[in-house]
Formats: structure tokens, sequence, C-alpha cells
């Protein structure tokens, strides 16, 4: 798959001095549904920004579908759309005069049967003689998802679409979102739910304090980073953990059956053989065997934990 | 040139004269007629006439200059003030428009407007005095290129605006003393010497004159002056603008 976005080198400093973009790189495949994760401040939202034009940044670069957004800014953001993360709309004017007004910025046509196609599918359409301020929160995102598909874009920015909107919008909102993918729009999206990059993300992208920390597909990356829970089910109950199994730190759950062991995939020795041995050696019966793979959501929290060691000893 | 975007922002922006017509185009009618019956009437009665003009005739081109210029100055820093006020500029950011596309969008929308309301306003004068226009090209040359002039120059206000307190500043506290002591209400003729002396520094002074020469043929100052000075003001607002942006001036930083 060839690649629609490339950044490269990117710093940006803010007027008060504060460097939120630390020679940032990151390459996007055409086509992908990327999810950036990060906690609040790491810079999701002023990569975004800087990369649809709305943010100017010192140095590095930033091409889309190989135009220079500097240079050939014209052709690369007509390219482009963004969902911001804060609600701000006009007040008084109609969803459909807003969502048309934005088409005709990016320099297209007027084209009512499509708008009207969008809004539809936005559950839009029986609203949009309405006033912008007359809206509810989740309303005025679904206006800014349309507004930013008004162009047809081939690159979309979602930040933090799912931020405070009820589970109709995120459902209607994936329903879009699959769609789009199916057309070939490449989709950027940023959230501190791991849920949602879980759920729908092709691949994941870790951010903090303005750097990447690491790009992968979704699943090599529970693979290869996640710990995995072993859970033994026993055909007896017992009053207590063997003390023989003292070393495996195991759990058990309050019907005294089940025993849990956490191990880490990637370590040389995982373990089980010697834990399975040593329950056999004690003569204790199995009635069942499961693994789990743990959530993004730990190994999220281990990274960006680590970065910020680095950061500190740095 | 991204035609469609410069149309989007000029049709947006008149969009929001459409949305509040009354209040566009009834205050400057109200406002026009409460002059002549303050000024036309009460003060005309002894001023009765001005160089062989009707003081209520008189007036008429400096009640149109006054409210041009405060017109053009609120309509067009306004207009781009709103957005970065709301946060809606990103969208004017991230779209595919060059700096120069957004300006003339929105100063062209403000020009118009103030355009639309110097006809109101003559329209309305011709209901309560006998009006008669001498040199209409001329008139509509100093009319046209005033409500450009300002209307860069509120784009300006505008830019450098980061609340309303400096929105307002300006206007009120330069432009609309600069226009009531111009010689709008009165020929500078009638001043003490000493004071006709200070009014020749007061650059409003030559563009209320030389609108008002298009109309009677009658001005503090000669047409050419006139001519130059309203030029000169829009070169200077046009450089001042090419300046601020070629030094990294954003619509928003
Ligand atoms: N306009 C600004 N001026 C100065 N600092 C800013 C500005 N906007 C954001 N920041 C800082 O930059 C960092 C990254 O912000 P942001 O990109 O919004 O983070 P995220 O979207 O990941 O929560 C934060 O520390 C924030 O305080
Ligand atoms: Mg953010």
């Amino acid at each position: 798959m060839s690649e629609i976005l490339k950044i490269s080198n990117v710093s940006k400093v803010y007027n008060n001095k504060f460097q939120a973009l630390n020679k940032l790189s990151l390459k996007i495949k055409k086509g992908e549904i990327f999810a950036l994760l990060g906690p609040n401040g790491a810079g999701k939202s002023t990569l975004i920004n800087t990369v649809c034009g709305i943010l100017n940044f010192d140095e590095g670069s930033i091409t889309v579908d190989e135009l220079d957004i500097k240079t050939q800014y014209r052709k690369a953001r007509s390219l482009i759309g963004i969902v911001p993360q804060e609600l701000n709309l006009e007040a008084f004017e109609t969803i459909w005069d807003n969502v048309n007004y934005s088409r005709g910025l990016y320099g297209k046509p007027p084209n009512h049967s499509y708008i009207e196609k969008l809004l539809k599918e936005l559950s839009l359409w029986e609203k949009k003689d309405n006033k912008l301020r007359e809206l509810s929160g989740g309303m005025k995102r679904r206006v800014l998802i349309a507004k930013a598909l008004s162009h047809e874009p081939k690159v979309l920015f979602l930040d933090e679409p799912t931020a405070s909107v009820d589970v109709e919008l995120r459902k209607d909102m994936w329903e879009v979102v699959k769609r789009l993918k199916q057309e070939g729009v490449t989709i950027i999206l940023t959230t501190h739910y791991i849920e949602e990059a879980e759920e729908i993300a092709d691949r994941v992208g870790i951010i903090n304090n303005g750097r990447i920390i690491l790009v992968d597909e979704k699943e090599s990356l529970i693979k290869k980073l996640g710990q995995k829970i072993l859970k033994i089910e026993l055909a007896e109950t017992i009053d207590k953990i063997p003390s023989n199994l003292g070393i495996f730190n195991l759990e058990i759950n309050s019907d005294k059956n089940i025993l849990t062991y956490i191990y880490d995939t990637k370590g040389e020795n995982t373990g089980i053989t010697s834990l399975l041995s040593e329950i056999k050696a004690l003569g204790m019966q199995l009635k069942d065997i499961s693994t789990e793979q743990s959530s993004l959501e730990s190994i999220f929290l281990n990274l960006v934990k680590e970065s910020e060691n680095e950061l500190a000893r740095s | 040139m991204n035609w469609h975007g410069l149309k989007a922002i000029y049709l947006h922006e008149m969009d929001r004269m459409r949305r509040t017509l009354f209040q566009s185009l009834v205050s400057p009618f109200i406002s026009t007629s409460l002059y002549f019956v303050v000024f036309g009437s009460a003060i005309g009665s002894r001023i009765t006439e001005i160089e062989g003009i009707s003081y209520g005739s008189f007036i008429v081109p400096g009640m149109i200059m006054l409210t041009v210029l405060t017109q053009s100055i609120s309509n067009a820093s306004f207009g781009i003030f709103f957005p970065k006020f709301t946060n809606t500029v990103y969208e004017l950011l991230a779209a595919p428009l060059s700096t120069f596309e957004i300006i003339l969008g929105f100063v062209g929308a403000a020009a118009t407007k103030s355009l639309i309301i110097g006809t109101v306003i003559i329209l309305t004068a011709g209901i309560f005095v006998d009006l008669h226009i001498e040199h209409p090209f001329i008139m509509m040359f100093f009319l046209v290129l005033t409500c450009v002039t300002f209307s860069l120059f509120g784009f300006l206000i505008g830019i450098w605006a980061d609340n309303f307190e400096k929105l307002q500043v300006i206007p009120i506290l330069v432009i609309t003393p600069l226009v009531f002591l111009g010689g709008s209400f009165y020929s500078i003729n009638m001043l003490p010497e000493f004071w006709q002396k200070i009014s020749l520094l007061n650059p409003v002074l030559y563009l209320v004159s030389g609108f008002r020469w298009s109309f009677y043929e009658i001005a503090d100052v000669s047409i050419l002056t006139s001519l130059i000075t309203i030029l000169f003001f829009l070169s200077a607002c046009v450089l001042t603008i090419i300046y601020a942006f070629s030094k990294g001036y954003k619509i928003k930083n």
C-alpha cells in the first residue's frame, strides 16, 4: 500500500515557547484507519491542526498525496477534511447553508444532491433548516462531520470524535467511517479511549510529549507487547494456593476454583510449562485452560510511563 | 484562484446582512431622517444657506461619508473578528484559500454593504431635500473608493483586535471625531482662521469636501487634492495589509 500522508521531522513551538511537536515523523497508508492515541496534552490536536494548515510549523515537511502542504497548499488542502475537537459553529446560520458554505470554501461547485445524501446519512436532514445555535452538542458534532465531508475529501481527520457523544451518534459515526473506508478514504482519528482504537483502527500510533513513541498494526501491537492471562480452572475447589506455586504470583477467584497467571509473551520463558508441571506434581485435576489477550489500555499505559521515565532521565 | 471559495465567503458575509436586513437598512434610514430633523430643521432654520446651497442639501454628502466610513470599518472589522471570536476561523485557515482571496471576500462584502447603505441614505435624503448630483460618476467613484478603503482599514482592525474593546476603540476614538470635525455639517469657511488651519490637518475633511464637490461643485479644498487623498488612503491600506501578511502576520496566530 502506498503512503498518502508523510510527516517528516516536524517541530512546532507555540508563541509561549512551548514545544508541542518534537521532530515528529509519521507515515499514513492510503485507505487505512489510523488511531492516534495519547494522553491529554500529548500533541494530538497540534499535529492534526498542523497537517490541516490551521497552525504553521517551524521545521520539517508534510506531504499529502505527494503534495507539499506549504508550497502546494491548494491541491493538498482540498484533499483534506477535518472535524475539530471543539464544537465551534456559527450561531444564526442554518445547517443547510453552513454545510454548503464549507463545500464552497474548498473550491467545489455546489452539489445539492450530495449534501442531501450526507445530511441524511448523519440524521441531520430533518433539521436542515434549523439554526446552528439551536442544536445539542451531539447534533453539532454531526454538523461538523458533515462540513468536513462536504467537499468529498480523500483524507479525513477526526479529532476526538467521540468525546462526550451519545451511543446513537457513535454508531452512526462508525457507519460513516466504514462507508468512507470502503470508498478508499484514509481516516486518522485521535482518541484517548482505547476501546475506540481497538474497535476500528487498522494501525495505532502512540504519541506523548510531542513525539511518536510507537506505531504498529493494532493486532500485532496487542500480540507483541501485550501480556497474556492464563486461566486455569480446577476440577475441585482449593482452600488456598499451595505454597509450591508461590513463585508464580497466582491469583485465585472468590469461588476458589480458578487460578490466573499473568505472563509476558515477549519473554524467553513464559513459565507456563513449569507452572503446569508443578500443578501436575501436586496432583491437582484441571477442568479447563484458557488464555486472554490484554487490552491496548495496559499497553498504552506502560508505554506512556516508559516514555515519561525516559524523559525524566534525559 | 479559488472562485467557489471566494464566492462562498462573499455570499456568507452578505447573508449576515440579509439576516439583519431590517437593522442594516432601517437604521441608516432612521438616522438620516433624524439628522434632517435635528440639523436640517433646527439648525437649518438659522443657517438657511451655505454658499448658495440650502443647509439641508449641504449636509447630505457629509452624512453619507459619516455613515459609510463608520459602517465600512465596523462591518469589515466585525466580519473577520467574528470567526476569530467563535473559533470558526479554523475553516478559513484549513480551506485551500490564499490570504488574498480571504481578504477579497471579506472586504468585498463589507464594501458592498456600505455601498448599499450609502444608496439608502441618498434615497432617504431625496425625500427631505431637493438633491441634484452635478458629477454622478465622480460621486460614485468617491463613494466606491471610500467603501473599499475603509473596509480594508476595518479588516486590518479586525485582524489586529483580540477583544471587543480593541475592535471599537479606533472607530469611536478616532474615526467618528475626525468625521464630525471634518466639515460634514458645516463649511470650514465658517470657522475662525486658526481652526480652519487645524481642520486642514484632518484627512477626512478632504474626502467630505471632494464628495460634496461631486454634488454641488462647492468644496473646502480642490477636487484634485481630494482625489489624491482618497487614492493615498487606499494605497496605504493595501500596502499595510501586504506588509503585515508578508511579515508573517496571520489571520489568527
Ligand atoms: N495555543 C497554544 N499555546 C501554547 N500552548 C499550547 C497551545 N495549544 C496547545 N498548547 C499546549 O500544547 C500541548 C499539546 O496540546 P494538544 O495538541 O491540544 O494536546 P492533545 O490534543 O493531545 O490533548 C499541551 O501541553 C498544550 O497545553
Ligand atoms: Mg486535543
